[in-house]
């Protein structure tokens, strides 16, 4: 088991560079205008903006399926392998016909591991999501914050070094989203993966991030970008507290300014 | 409980339609005996059954041909209409060139077409490709728009992972579109059935001696109204077996169930 990343938090060597990216869509609209952001390795990184910024395109252009009509996007050469690399998108996007635990096998179905082992490895993740004893559970017969716990465990069914997470909690309720929030910091205290989570709530990213982010509405680039100060674990008691409260008023205002310096 | 919830017993589908019909064949069977309206007429229900029992030996093998026309156009409708459609779906460029063409051929009476199939090809052959060209559109359309169905989220997952075709085929394009197909075959078993009817009474006494069609134009050129009846009623329960039949197989497919309802 990797030690607790928590503790060494941003101080590794960029595991994703983008230099000066730009992205133009072929109807000519440009999502992304000069985007120069590092992703470093053990890091839990959020980026913050207004709707329609580019952020999920940037996120695209880090896990490779997108490419830059502008600058450079350099990726570490250990993500180059299939499955190095997790996706969590806005939608569980479950596959309707497998069940919980086909649908956590599938990055390693896809990268031929034998079906045995598959299986024993699926459902150690969705046991570590919380989610032991649905194996067999159809997608439909999960609730909203179930399916999306699923959608996490098929991310890391492969123990990615990098976790891509583009707004995977923004459909759900507060109660929900606060605990899963509680179990992305545990999991990721667990097995030591890097983050990359876009967002559009600043108390969210305060409370998740190392690093926060905050980028300009469309074209996107950064405007300006915040550590966090938190005690180790974080939890209900950082949550309640007013170094919470007053660096989220701060990320706050920040992002307010970036939405408005394109507007 | 109120009376209201028996109102809806799961029964009430099946027995509602069964009492009604029965009911009609009673006041059918009554109108004929009371009426004394004779059987060149309208024979009653009895009589029919009679018919039925007393002609096997000339019906059954109709049915037998006709039913065999028609399951054998529904074979060539399921491989032509899935494949097309597929190669469709790899190339935008065929689809193009070749769809308007698929739509003509759809939107043109099969009785129009009928009689040069039937000078170009003997009788047997030309009653097959009829029965072909009505069951192969539902299967060619809904097959495309289920290939077309793709989750987008899912369609990046699969890039992310670097599946391979043959991987995207079978774990993702093939599912997706399994129920689009399946709703197409139950609408080409009902047609495939009604082409071999159309071109087997457009073929006329050039269907000598072969299917079910052919045996009512030919007692209706006897005045046999009974042989008539009972030739229709084959025709209708082959065509309420061949939908049942259908509708089971869709059923029965693991994950069907559940992926229809998502649609």
């Amino acid at each position: 088991m990797k030690p607790d990343h928590e503790q060494n938090a941003g101080t590794g060597a960029a595991l994703v560079r983008m230099q000066d990216v730009g992205l133009a869509w072929g109807n000519g609209v440009t999502a992304l205008d000069g985007l120069t952001l590092d992703v470093r390795g053990g890091e839990f990184l959020a980026i913050l903006g207004p709707s329609g910024c580019g952020k999920s395109t940037a996120l695209r252009l880090m896990a490779g399926l997108l490419a830059p009509t502008r600058g450079q996007v350099w990726r570490d050469g250990g993500l180059a392998g299939a499955g190095r690399v997790g996706f969590v998108f806005q939608d569980p996007t479950l596959t309707p016909w497998s069940r919980a635990l086909a649908n956590v096998r599938l990055p390693l179905d896809l990268a031929g591991v034998a079906r045995a082992e598959a299986n024993d490895r699926a459902a150690a993740m969705l046991a570590l999501v919380g989610l032991a004893g649905f194996e067999r559970a159809w997608p439909h017969e999960l609730s909203g914050g179930m399916r999306m716990r699923v959608s996490i465990a098929r991310a890391l069914a492969t123990h990615p070094d990098l976790l891509l997470m583009d707004e995977p909690f923004a459909a759900l309720d507060e109660f929900t989203r606060t605990r899963l929030n509680d179990d992305l910091l545990a999991l990721r205290a667990r097995l030591g993966f890097t983050v990359a989570f876009v967002t559009h709530s600043s108390w969210e990213s305060v409370y998740l991030a190392d690093r926060i982010v905050i980028m300009t509405a469309r074209p996107g680039r950064v405007l300006d970008e915040v550590r966090v100060t938190a005690p180790p674990g974080r939890g209900a008691p950082f949550r309640a507290s007013a170094a919470y409260a007053s660096q989220c008023a701060a990320v706050l205002a920040m992002a307010a300014a970036a939405s408005g310096a394109a507007a | 409980m109120n009376g209201r919830t028996s109102r809806f017993s799961p029964a009430l589908p099946l027995l509602t339609p069964l009492l009604t019909g029965l009911a009609a064949l009673a006041l059918w069977e009554l109108a004929v005996r009371w009426g004394a309206i004779p059987p060149y007429i309208l024979p009653g229900p009895v009589q029919v059954l009679q018919t039925l029992w007393s002609d096997r030996a000339i019906l059954l093998p109709a049915l037998g041909v006709t039913l065999w026309t028609t399951l054998e156009a529904l074979a060539l409708a399921v491989a032509g209409g899935a494949s097309l459609a597929l190669l469709f779906s790899r190339s935008r460029l065929l689809s193009a060139a070749l769809y308007p063409f698929a739509v003509v051929l759809q939107v043109t009476p099969v009785i129009a077409i009928a009689p040069l199939l039937l000078v170009w090809l003997e009788p047997g052959s030309a009653v097959l490709v009829c029965a072909f060209l009505v069951a192969f559109f539902p299967v060619l359309s809904n097959t495309a728009a289920g290939l077309q169905a793709i989750d987008p989220g899912l369609d990046e997952l699969f890039r992310l992972y670097g599946a391979s075709r043959w991987q995207r085929l079978v774990r993702l394009e093939a599912p997706t579109a399994a129920p689009h197909f399946l709703a197409g075959l139950r609408i080409a078993g009902g047609l495939a059935l009604i082409g071999a009817i159309v071109a087997e009474i457009a073929a006329g006494a050039a269907g000598q001696g072969s299917g079910l069609a052919w045996r009512i134009v030919e007692a209706g050129y006897r005045l046999n109204i009974p042989r008539m009846f009972a030739a229709l009623l084959l025709i209708s329960v082959s065509g309420v077996l061949i939908h049942a039949g259908l509708s089971l197989l869709t059923r029965l497919l693991p994950g069907q169930r559940v992926a229809a309802r998502q649609m």
